[in-house]
């Protein structure tokens, strides 16, 4: 079609308007608070109020403590979860739609539910010791457990979607030729598969622990947001919509943004190394 | 080697049903907390009631409560397509230099969790004096709604027939009449599609109504967040009332979602 430059152009326009002023300003709005006192001079106070106090800088630690093993759990449960699904199974639509419950529901009901179901007195407890596995209530609220139980029941009917979706575009022809030429079922997983399916797994992962290690709802609600379960986003709110220092604030929101970018480089950098070309998959 | 697969369906169906009954256990223990009286351990509550509802909605300002909700998603959702149908349709037909960078800015928001963005926009959202207001909260989840809109719409728009928009500009059509009269009614399923998702996402987008809101511009799922957090301040009874209402809400948003769409279209996915 030959069209004038500037016509197209012109569809973009308001998708490109919003992109800027919602999106690239903000964040470089605050990228400058950070750097900047509230007189708007020039400084790293801002870095040095959060890495000098020993209590601000171990919301790392928690927070890659509580991200890491609840994304870990969640994709090696949906590797071999999604893997089953991927011709389609019976009563698809249904386990589906237990799927994406908890997903659409989102985390501050599910945090809601899961205090009292998981509580001392909730059905869970009541249920384990009738039939006799434990004597005393599981601890599973206000704690450690809880702030990962709380991610993974998240995070994991997410990933499973999302390595599903991977997978069932993976052309279903490579797979009946290499049964064809003799393969097993654990043979065809390893070879033909997963090094296709890699490059999804990997992406799932990134996105599971950004959003895990960004974690607030579940870590004030299910944890101990003043102690143990103090993550980086509990941190980033009280510096910012508690203390009204937006300075600071920003200051945090920008290393966990960094955290989060490491993170990902390095995981897609991983995923380059081990598996060159795995890229050539089928699409659905 | 037959045997192998029954073990392995099993071991599926199992595991399976044991994260529905724990999903079930939760939302069960809500539902019916809400509607209990001296639940004190045992299966059930000892009594049924539901003057609990009546508690929460005097406490809460309910109907004011449903309107910020239905007026946030309503116009989240119709600013979104007005943004992202013409992007949608530029991404579909063209090609250009900088579409590989447009498409990645655009995924960016969908990425990057809202907890890390959502500080330095609340900070901005405050230095204009639009934080607290119910349009500095349509305009907060604007922001992972555009990209999401142009996303499920862009394939939508590529699967209709260029020729058919050729004919009209042949019989005489100017390209804003094309536009209206030819390409918007084609792509109504996708238009669709996209509204019901990103109302469905919207209500349940806690991170960027609770950072930019205040208290006459929340949302349900905010105000559920805040007696949650608040436990001792109201009967629990009060808050899981509450979270029925919000359960209700977004149980009908996605029951009718997924008629029209597959799960696996909720969840985010990249393509190489």
């Amino acid at each position: 079609m030959k069209e004038e430059k500037h016509i197209i152009f012109l569809f973009f326009l308001p998708s490109i308007i919003f992109l800027a002023v919602l999106f690239i300003y903000p964040f470089l709005y605050g990228f400058y608070l950070s750097f900047t006192n509230e007189e708007g001079e020039w400084t790293l106070e801002n870095y040095l109020t959060f890495f000098k106090d020993p209590w601000e800088v171990r919301t790392i630690w928690t927070t890659f403590k509580i991200a890491l093993p609840a994304t870990l759990i969640s994709i090696l449960l949906a590797i071999p979860f999604s893997y089953y699904m991927r011709h389609g199974i019976k009563g698809e639509r249904l386990i589906s739609f237990f799927l994406i419950l908890p997903v659409t529901l989102g985390t501050v009901l599910v945090a809601e539910g899961m205090l009292s179901y998981m509580g001392p007195a909730g059905w869970l407890n009541q249920f384990l010791k009738a039939i006799g596995i434990i004597k005393e209530p599981l601890r599973l609220t206000h704690n450690y457990t809880g702030v990962v139980l709380g991610l993974i029941i998240h995070n994991f009917p997410y990933a499973l979607l999302m390595l599903l979706g991977y997978v069932s575009g993976i052309d279903p022809n490579l797979e009946k030729a290499a049964q064809i030429l003799g393969a097993d079922g654990w043979y065809i997983f390893r070879k033909v598969i997963f090094p296709l399916w890699v490059p999804g797994i990997a992406m799932a992962f990134s996105l599971n622990f950004v959003m895990a290690f960004s974690v607030y709802p579940t870590a004030v609600l299910l944890g101990q947001p003043s102690g143990p379960t103090r993550v980086m986003s509990i941190s980033v709110f009280h510096w910012a919509m508690e203390k009204f220092n937006f300075n600071v604030g920003s200051a945090i929101a920008m290393v966990m943004g960094l955290i989060e970018l490491i993170v990902i480089l390095v995981v897609m950098s991983l995923r380059q190394r081990m598996f060159k070309g795995g890229s050539m998959v089928g699409k659905a | 080697m037959k045997k192998k697969i029954r073990i392995s369906g099993v071991l599926f169906y199992i595991a399976l049903a044991v994260f529905i009954i724990n999903i079930l256990g939760i939302l069960g223990t809500v539902v019916l907390n809400s509607v209990g009286k001296e639940w004190y351990g045992g299966i059930f509550p000892k009594y049924f009631t539901l003057e609990w509802y009546s508690y929460m909605a005097k406490d809460h300002d309910l109907p004011q409560l449903l309107f910020v909700t239905f007026a946030v998603v309503i116009s989240v959702t119709a600013i979104a397509l007005l943004i992202g149908i013409p992007t949608a349709y530029g991404l579909a037909r063209y090609d250009f230099k900088f579409k590989g960078l447009l498409l990645s800015m655009l995924l960016l928001p969908m990425l990057i969790p809202p907890m890390t963005y959502g500080i330095p926009l609340a900070a901005m959202l405050y230095k204009v004096g639009l934080a607290t207001k119910i349009s500095g909260v349509i305009i907060a989840n604007l922001i992972p709604i555009v990209p999401f809109v142009i996303l499920i719409l862009t394939p939508f728009i590529e699967q209709i027939d260029p020729n058919i928009e050729s004919a009209a500009k042949i019989l005489g059509a100017g390209r804003f009449q094309t536009f209206l009269k030819i390409l918007i009614p084609l792509s109504l399923p996708g238009i669709f599609t996209a509204s019901i998702l990103s109302i469905v996402r919207t209500i349940a987008m806690f991170e960027l109504t609770f950072l930019v809101s205040g208290p006459k511009s929340q949302t349900i799922v905010v105000a559920l967040y805040y007696d949650a957090y608040a436990a001792g301040v109201r009967p629990p009874q009060a808050i899981d009332a509450l979270a029925v209402v919000y359960f209700l809400i977004t149980m009908t948003c996605l029951v009718i979602a997924l008629r029209f769409v597959s799960p696996t279209q909720m969840v985010f996915r990249l393509e190489d």
